[in-house]
């Protein structure tokens, strides 16, 4: 009886490991996508601004 | 010998769920990566311009391509050939580098067509991307 219930628990939360590892995390890959998308096009506030700070001269010399 | 069997279960839980914390991100910050990404970076100064100009667009297997040549004078055509083939070259190695870097480089397809759809959520309006149909302004 013990050993029968230790396995059906043990039966239960193996799988639940395995399975994480096989396929393929969704969510966390859109997070990681939109973390190096921001990085690369500079969409967040602390790289933007840099970015007008540059345009904004050298529109003006090029006038 | 209840207790302790539910005691079993609930550890096994617990374990369980620090499995799932674990999977819940995946890594992007090996050198690799970086190094990738910051020339991605840098080269997207160059690139924007023709990004807005309507000259290259967002694919939809998450890379870039020249869509209309027309938009860029003649004498830059070359140079954004170059800018084009090099960003691609990046955009695949970073994905390889993503499913490499988190033990499952068979994954590099679906991290490839995860970002497809990320780019083009994320392009600036008036920016084309590529869709079932063919290619759209934004």
């Amino acid at each position: 009886m013990k050993n029968w219930m230790l396995g059906l628990a043990l039966v239960c939360v193996i799988p639940a490991c395995v399975t994480i590892n096989i396929y393929f995390p969704a969510a966390a890959a859109e997070k990681a996508a939109d973390k190096i998308i921001d990085d690369v096009w500079q969409l967040k506030n602390g790289a933007a601004k840099p970015n007008v700070n540059n345009e904004d001269p050298a529109a003006s010399t090029a006038k | 010998m209840k207790k302790i069997l539910l005691g079993l279960m609930l550890l096994g839980t617990l374990l369980a769920s620090q499995f799932v914390v674990a999977a819940a991100d995946l890594e992007v910050n090996t050198p690799a990566i970086s190094a990738i990404k910051n020339s991605m970076q840098s080269r997207h100064a160059q690139l924007a311009p023709f990004y807005a100009s309507g000259a290259i667009g967002l694919t939809k297997d998450g890379l870039i391509a020249v869509r209309d040549a027309n938009a860029v004078p003649l004498a830059q055509r070359g140079a954004l050939t170059g800018l084009v083939k090099d960003e691609n070259a990046d955009r695949s190695k970073l994905y390889k580098e993503i499913a490499v870097a988190n033990g499952h480089p068979e994954w590099q397809p679906e991290i490839q067509s995860t970002f497809a759809g990320r780019w083009i959520d994320k392009a600036q309006s008036g920016w084309w991307v590529q869709g079932a149909g063919g290619w759209t302004q934004k």
